[in-house]
């Protein structure tokens, strides 16, 4: 369990730094897809530690625990989001919120026709 | 009752877990029982948390809904950006490195897309509303992409502190849009693939948003989703305070 653990700290850590260095380099204090770099180095050791024969239970548990846990993490982070102040916060903040998802939806709609036209 | 109340004061993140625990049982045993299933459970336990987040903030006058009441501030650290991005990488378990890398050209097209349809429109409805300066209604639309890249570029482009405060409120009403409306609108969009996921992820962008309404639609395509959404904000911190600024500022004179 605690192997795997280690294994996605490590990857966190990484792709968390390269996301910082990323976004020091671009000028702008943000982290630029620490998330999206973990995966990868994620996804690249599951791959190496299979290839050797390395991988097993011990490490799958470790990660299965919290991308189960993933879901139960979404729903507190929703009960601590400040709802009350964006509702609160004017007509505009209500139209330049949702409007424009709205139409994002079509959009992304649009997109996946043209990628798959056979849909 | 004094012992108690000790307890659950100084263990929030135990208390936390039990709270989640109980909501969930309780949206499960409500899908299952009440409608048949046609809603899913973690969906309703989203959307009540959202309610709840909103009954906390009325209730405890502060920034973090539900986490605001003291017994319940562990709700803070287990949904803070830790654990959450902390677990979003603990989903890529289940995705294909080989299906990510085939739709990298269209994440990037999305990315691309969003940023610049968010930006455009909230500019267009801080025109509307009455803005007319380049730096207000840059922030504002800065604040339409999400409630980070909002204050960023209103900071680095000298906003007042009321347009600021507009554009992280304007962020968080787009979080919770696409949380509600991605399992209202996944069939009519087609969202059932790991490239509609990549796409769909690269244009709304909103990482809690995209993690949230991924959750209730489909587990499965969370890590796609995810895996485009985490480059939105830093492109659009990059790109609202400069290019877009430039262009802004060059339009109105």
């Amino acid at each position: 369990m605690i192997k795997g653990l280690a294994l996605l700290a490590t990857c966190f850590l990484l792709g968390m730094w390269c996301g910082a260095i990323l976004g020091t380099w671009l000028g702008i204090d943000a982290n630029v897809g620490g998330v999206g770099f973990a995966m990868v180095f994620l996804l690249l050791s599951k791959e190496y530690l299979t290839s050797k024969g390395w991988w097993n239970g011990e490490f799958g548990f470790g990660l299965e625990f919290w991308n189960k846990l993933y879901i139960p993490i979404v729903i507190a982070m929703a009960a601590s989001l400040n709802v009350k102040s964006a509702l609160s916060s004017g007509v505009l903040a209500l139209l330049a919120g949702t409007f424009p998802v709205l139409l994002a939806f079509g959009v992304v709609k649009i997109l996946l026709k043209q990628v798959n036209p056979e849909k | 009752m004094k012992e108690l109340e000790v307890i659950l004061d100084k263990n929030g993140l135990i208390v936390a877990f039990l709270f989640v625990g109980i909501l969930t049982w309780a949206t499960d045993v409500f899908s299952k029982k009440a409608l048949n299933g046609r809603i899913p459970g973690s969906a309703l336990a989203i959307g009540l948390a959202l309610v709840l987040g909103y009954l906390g903030g009325v209730l405890a006058e502060g920034e973090q809904g539900l986490a605001d009441l003291s017994y319940l501030k562990g709700l803070s650290t287990l949904g803070g950006s830790m654990f959450r991005d902390f677990a979003i990488v603990a989903t890529a378990t289940g995705a294909s490195f080989v299906l990510i890398r085939k739709s990298g050209l269209l994440g990037l097209v999305s990315l691309t897309l969003g940023i610049g349809l968010f930006f455009g429109f909230g500019v267009a409805i801080g025109w509307i509303m009455g803005y007319r300066d380049a730096v207000s209604l840059c922030t504002i639309g800065a604040g339409a992409c999400t409630y980070i890249v909002g204050p960023v570029t209103g900071g680095a482009i000298g906003a007042s502190s009321e347009v600021i405060a507009l554009s992280i409120g304007t962020g968080v009403v787009k979080t919770i849009a696409v949380t509600i409306l991605t399992p209202i609108m996944a069939k009519w969009i087609g969202l059932n693939s790991p490239a509609a996921a990549m796409s769909y992820g690269g244009i709304m962008g909103t990482s809690s948003g995209v993690a949230a309404g991924l959750a209730a639609t489909d587990p499965a395509l969370v890590p796609y989703g995810a895996v485009t959404a985490t480059f939105y904000t830093g492109l659009g911190c990059l790109v609202c305070p400069s290019l877009f600024y430039l262009i802004l500022s060059t339009l109105l004179g």
